[in-house]
């Protein structure tokens, strides 16, 4: 509400310095561009100028420690779609980023659906099966790391055991071997995030609709799909393009697990931009670009994710 | 007969998954635990079952304490942690009120800016940042982290702080003001207070983002002894081809207990505030 009436200015002959300060503050345009700058300048200066300067680096050979560097047009661009690590590092990241997320997906609606029953200590369960989302992703691969090492494995250990097998599995030895042993990871780390959202949803499933197609003899799958789908369904969408939009730009498990080996054969997009721009060669520029080859996928993402949300609040 | 029909089909369609979920869920931190706990006797011993402890030892989280740099870590990435949260925090609640209770032209077009800017991830962004980071003299600085953390925090906690000043009638202000409450009182003592679980949820958001953090803290602030609890722990305690399970099981499980904690207290929050951000958008 702007509370400057014309007339209380022209009342005051000669308005003091903060007077006018006050005026000029009651108008919300100004207020809600003097509120949003901080937030803004924080962005402008560690997202939007990065971004630019990142599309500028990619297009020249700098390296790390060194100043300037040459301009050399889409050469790095062009290396990279003859080098063989950088294709497999393509696939990876898709098998990883949308692979991985049906198994979420339909792991997390089955728990959803589990933790919105009624049962003794459904609260803890709940706050304890959020966990592997909530811890530090970096500490968690740690543990996996572990789980999968080659000689003290535990699942090894059982499988032997039980005679199953002869000797222990090289989980991470192979690139077919690491990369199912990745997306478990990732499935068990993103499980809970799709856990939680649609338990939220299933909230505003109305109990009296569930009644009636009971009363109509409606099978519980039957009415899954007639009641609960249609509403939790926005969420759903909405949860998916999100975890794939995550997944497919993820670092710390790979880096962690695998750090894009056996032989660079297990690499996605993040882990090989660090090892060619900042770990291994120090290639800057190359780094840059392997970075910005992400940038069709998720702006396609994005796109859909923001359309999508739009027509929810429409 | 009904009943014990309908104990079996709740044994078999709830407590049989629930407890395979379980199971699934939460045998690594299980590992993570008794690896922490087990004497290297022991740990090393391929023949004896390694998913009981029979001994334990507090050895490893010793070692931590007395050979290694991990109480330093825990400082830094305290320090980081709550200094990229009050930054977020402090802003993300102007933007959001600005956004949320401001009619003014452009703000659509914000607001879809903040929404893009959410869905913009640290991998994308990291070499050049890396540039700015180092031209603004911040590198190996704990402002490396508190000015670069804010920018995938802010996005999210004024989304998610827009949609709660939303919902608070514009009334309230208003009468404020009419009764003589400038607007700085008004949003300060009215608005402010009906929005705090929304700020705590924030608040929470921007602290577990940040504790956990990687990517950006293992390039900008990964050397010497400024390593955060995350970045520490991987690249020091992991040295070449030894893997030092114990001590890195330890950090793993003390690293990991402040988000545990802080999440326990408030899940409830940070539950509705996920989803009204991941949801709502």
């Amino acid at each position: 509400m702007t509370t400057a009436p014309a007339g209380a200015v022209a009342r005051t002959v000669s308005l003091t310095w903060r007077e006018r300060v006050r005026h000029w503050l009651d108008s919300e345009p100004v207020l809600a561009y003097l509120f949003m700058s901080p937030g803004w300048i924080i962005l402008l200066l560690f997202m939007s100028y990065p971004f630019f300067l990142g599309i500028w680096i990619s297009l020249t050979d700098r390296m790390v420690g060194l100043p300037g560097g040459e301009f050399v047009g889409l050469r790095n661009y062009r290396e990279l779609l003859h080098d063989s690590v950088f294709r497999l590092t393509v696939v990876n990241t898709f098998i990883y980023g949308f692979v991985t997320v049906p198994f979420k997906l339909l792991l997390g609606l089955l728990l959803a659906l589990l933790l919105n029953q009624v049962f003794p200590l459904r609260n803890v369960l709940r706050a304890a099966l959020l966990l592997p989302w909530i811890v530090p992703t970096a500490l968690s691969s740690l543990a996996w790391l572990m789980l999968y090492d080659a000689v003290l494995s535990p699942f090894s250990w059982l499988l032997k055991d039980w005679g199953l097998i002869e000797s222990n599995i090289a989980f991470l030895g192979s690139r077919t071997n690491a990369i199912i042993s990745l997306c478990v990871a990732n499935i068990w780390r993103g499980t809970p995030f799709f856990a939680v959202a649609i338990l939220a949803g299933l909230q505003a499933v109305p109990q009296e609709l569930h009644e009636a197609a009971a009363i109509e003899g409606a099978n519980s799958v039957q009415r899954f799909f007639a009641v609960t789908l249609p509403v939790i369904k926005g969420i759903i969408v909405i949860t998916t393009l999100f975890s794939i939009i995550w997944t497919f730009a993820d670092f710390q498990l790979v880096y962690v697990l695998t750090k894009g080996g056996p032989a660079n054969s297990t690499h996605i997009f993040g882990t090989f931009a660090w090892q060619e721009g900042i770990g291994g060669a120090g290639k800057l520029g190359m780094g840059a670009a392997v970075s910005l080859y992400m940038f069709p996928v998720l702006a396609v993402l994005s796109a859909i994710l923001l359309r999508y949300v739009r027509s929810q609040e429409a | 007969m009904v009943g014990s029909n309908r104990l079996s089909n709740r044994l078999l369609f709830l407590y049989l998954p629930l407890a395979l979920f379980t199971i699934f869920l939460l045998f690594p931190f299980y590992w993570m635990l008794i690896i922490s706990l087990k004497p290297n006797s022991l740990l090393l011993n391929t023949k004896v079952n390694p998913l009981i402890l029979t001994h334990f030892t507090l050895e490893h989280y010793r070692y931590l304490f007395t050979n290694t740099d991990f109480p330093r870590w825990a400082w830094n990435t305290a320090v980081v942690t709550f200094g990229a949260t009050f930054v977020s925090l402090t802003s993300s609640i102007l933007m959001g009120y600005a956004l949320g209770r401001f009619r003014f032209r452009g703000g659509n077009l914000a607001g879809t800016a903040i929404f893009l800017a959410y869905l913009i991830p640290p991998t994308l962004l990291f070499i050049p940042l890396s540039q700015v980071v180092a031209r603004f003299g911040l590198y190996n600085t704990y402002w490396a982290l508190i000015l670069t953390y804010p920018t995938f925090l802010i996005p999210f906690a004024s989304w998610l702080l827009m949609g709660y000043f939303r919902t608070i009638p514009r009334e309230l202000e208003e009468c404020a003001m009419i009764d003589g409450a400038s607007r700085f009182q008004a949003m300060w003592r009215i608005i402010l207070p009906l929005a705090l679980p929304g700020v705590l949820s924030a608040g929470i958001f921007s602290f577990t983002l940040s504790w956990n953090e990687f990517l950006y803290a293992l390039v900008f602030m990964g050397s010497g002894e400024m390593k955060t609890i995350p970045v520490g722990t991987v690249s020091d305690l992991i040295r070449a081809d030894v893997f030092q399970w114990g001590p890195l099981m330890a950090a793993a499980m003390l690293g990991s207990v402040p988000v545990a904690v802080a999440y326990m207290f408030f899940v409830d929050q940070y539950v509705s505030g996920l989803t009204a951000g991941a949801v709502k958008g």
